[in-house]
């Protein structure tokens, strides 16, 4: 009998050829995915040269996109993405995603079907993470490290630890997924999971949508972790069934899998949480956070920009208008969720509020473009870190939250429940000229608000 | 690169903080460039302004818990070794920037607390054979935490890099610099 392992463990073992892998020991892993940007994968071009390789061990197992400045933001970047254009022309990889198909590669990847139960899959990035949601093992790496698996279709990693978190009960309305990573994160620290696999379990995840679980296995690196996991469900399956007819192997933690710690948490228990500069363990619920009036509310990343995170900021917004003086942004994860976004009208209601929409970009949530901070200026961001400097300015200053809690923001002009943005009946906004019928009886859920809100 | 020196000596940069994070070590705004040259001129910016101006060659940076959370930004460790450091040492590393750093065999030693007691300016070597940090400005000693054998072998081989090409029989040339990619689009054939 092999000893009991956990789902990390069990991915590690099948991908360097062993029956079981220990915490603690280093593994030779092949990689089943390498997801590329124009960042940290240029460098790695350059280091291929220099080891004399001139072609990737597989191309594919490659997907590349752009992401982090498109459209191009000055003559550097165009330079960088045309260095990363280029070498996919020369090496013929096919799943190359350009500008009006691409996406920020975390929320592309899955989109697009690519990542499946079981696979071991990296990027130059550290919110590979996100990638686990699949119950696959995916972690950020540095350059050297994409231009070592290019090469060889394999990497080096040392065997994680493994946190469980059983995550019972169910979120509260106007509670989303982001306020529980940001809570999990406010309890254990920046560094609470360093060097270790983050697994989630329990009925509050297991009634989230694939959309929702990502929100959290994306953070897993705000608390230091080298992964966020959770096992392939049917929520899993059906969400592949529509995109891939590839096949795929699923793995579960075994009974009595071995874990350093075990956190239990009752989401039903859970508030919106905001974190405050400039660290996102730094979270509170939003009843403790007091007067914040903000400069920017900014809607985007990796963590929060897909389709469901912009369904609820516009049912946040509709018929509402951004407060005088703040700059609303909504800047959609991928071009396929714009698209979706156009379609279903929720474009129109950000307009109408007042809002600034852009393509799919990484932009300012790394203080790239498109919306970066000044000196001493507020912003709330449904993005996943808020350190220094981060959207900008070393002294200004980021607030962290979920899309409903920057949209309802916005539109208040400083940090707000978004709850009551939620539940409360829409009044006739004479500002903005936008008549809007008001309801009788129609509570949060109800079939009056579903017909009233129309999304 | 290529071997380890058995020890190195430099003065110390002292960041005592925990948490310091590779958008403060290389801001995001720079990273529309990998040229190392260029990225050691920003290196610690949002932290130390003046970082650059005072560090010499062989300097050390001293960190506190958690050195190097954030991104995984490469160039956080380029930036650092461009602009003179030698190695890093702090309490432990988020493991992204330890990685990092291992890979190109630049050092991140790991010595609890030892960010508290060490001054900016103090005058360190870390003896790699003995496993000890020596602070010659306060006379003490202290001990650091063990290199694994695979960090060693790493570190030896001069980083990743060297080891995969040796594997494959080619040679690694870190001077090798990319070929100009105005250059290459001309010899290439349009995708189908």
């Amino acid at each position: 009998m092999p000893s009991p392992q956990t789902i990390t463990e069990k991915i590690l073992a099948a991908h360097s050829g062993r029956d079981t892998v220990r915490p603690g020991e280093i593994v030779n892993a092949t990689i089943d995915l390498i997801v590329c940007h124009e960042v940290t994968t240029p460098p790695a071009i350059r280091m291929m040269a220099q080891m004399g390789v001139t072609k990737v061990f597989d191309p594919t197992k490659i997907v590349v996109t752009p992401d982090h400045f498109v459209p191009n933001k000055d003559i550097q970047t165009a330079e960088l993405t045309k260095e990363l254009r280029n070498w996919v022309k020369e090496q013929g990889i096919a799943r190359y995603h350009e500008l009006g198909e691409h996406g920020i590669c975390h929320a592309l990847v899955p989109e697009k079907g690519y990542i499946l139960p079981g696979m071991t899959a990296i990027c130059g990035d550290s919110h590979t993470t996100t990638l686990g949601a699949f119950g696959a093992f995916a972690t950020g790496i540095g350059s050297t490290d994409v231009a070592a698996a290019l090469t060889t279709g394999e990497l080096w990693f040392r065997v994680p630890e493994t946190i469980r978190f059983n995550v019972k009960g169910r979120l509260p309305h106007g509670v989303y997924s982001k306020d529980l990573i940001l809570h999990i994160i406010s309890k254990i620290g920046v560094d609470g999971a360093r060097y270790c696999a983050m697994e989630y379990h329990g009925s509050a995840i297991a009634a989230m949508s694939m959309e929702a679980r990502m929100t959290i296995t994306n953070m897993a690196v705000e608390a230091g972790g080298k992964s966020g996991i959770m096992e392939a469900d049917k929520v899993t399956t059906n969400y592949l069934k529509a995109r891939t007819e590839e096949p795929y192997t699923i793995y579960r933690s075994d009974a009595d899998a071995h874990y350093v710690a075990t956190h239990e948490i009752d989401a039903s228990a859970l508030e919106p949480v905001v974190a405050t500069p400039s660290l996102p363990s730094n979270g509170r619920f939003i009843g403790e956070i007091g007067h914040v009036v903000i400069d920017q509310a900014y809607i985007g990343s990796c963590t929060n920009a897909r389709i469901e995170d912009l369904r609820i900021a516009a049912k946040v917004m509709k018929g509402r208008r951004v407060a005088q003086g703040v700059r609303a942004l909504v800047v959609p994860s991928t071009s396929a969720v714009w698209r979706q976004a156009l379609k279903e009208g929720l474009f129109e209601i950000f307009a109408d509020a007042g809002c600034v929409i852009s393509t799919a970009t990484c932009g300012a949530c790394l203080g790239g473009h498109m919306g970066v901070l000044g000196k001493q200026e507020v912003c709330i961001s449904s993005t996943n870190r808020n350190f220094v400097g981060r959207m900008g300015h070393p002294e200004a200053l980021v607030y962290l939250a979920s899309p409903a809690t920057v949209a309802a923001s916005a539109i208040a002009g400083h940090i707000v429940d978004p709850r009551e943005y939620l539940e409360r009946p829409l009044r006739r906004d004479k500002e903005a000229g936008v008549p809007v019928g008001a309801i009788a009886g129609g509570g949060p859920g109800s079939e009056q608000e579903d017909y009233l809100w129309g999304v | 690169m290529g071997s380890v020196d058995t020890v190195i000596r430099g003065r110390a940069h002292v960041y005592p903080r925990a948490h310091v994070n590779t958008d403060e070590i290389i801001p995001a705004r720079y990273l529309n460039t990998h040229d190392h040259v260029e990225l050691a001129k920003h290196a610690m910016e949002d932290i130390d302004p003046d970082f650059v101006k005072r560090v010499q060659p062989g300097d050390i940076v001293v960190g506190g818990e958690d050195f190097g959370c954030g991104s995984s930004r490469e160039h956080a460790v380029w930036a650092l070794r461009k602009a003179g450091i030698s190695c890093v040492i702090a309490s432990n590393f988020a493991r992204i920037f330890f990685r990092n750093s291992l890979n190109n065999g630049f050092l991140s030693i790991e010595c609890a607390g030892f960010a508290d007691k060490a001054k900016s300016g103090d005058d360190l070597e870390v003896d790699l054979a003995k496993g000890v940090i020596r602070n010659h400005t306060q006379g003490t000693e202290h001990v650091f935490v063990p290199l694994t054998p695979f960090v060693q072998e790493m570190i030896a081989a001069g980083g990743l890099l060297p080891m995969v090409a040796k594997k494959r029989g080619t040679v690694y040339n870190p001077a090798i610099v990319a070929v100009k990619p105005d250059v290459r689009v001309s010899q290439i054939a349009p995708a189908k």
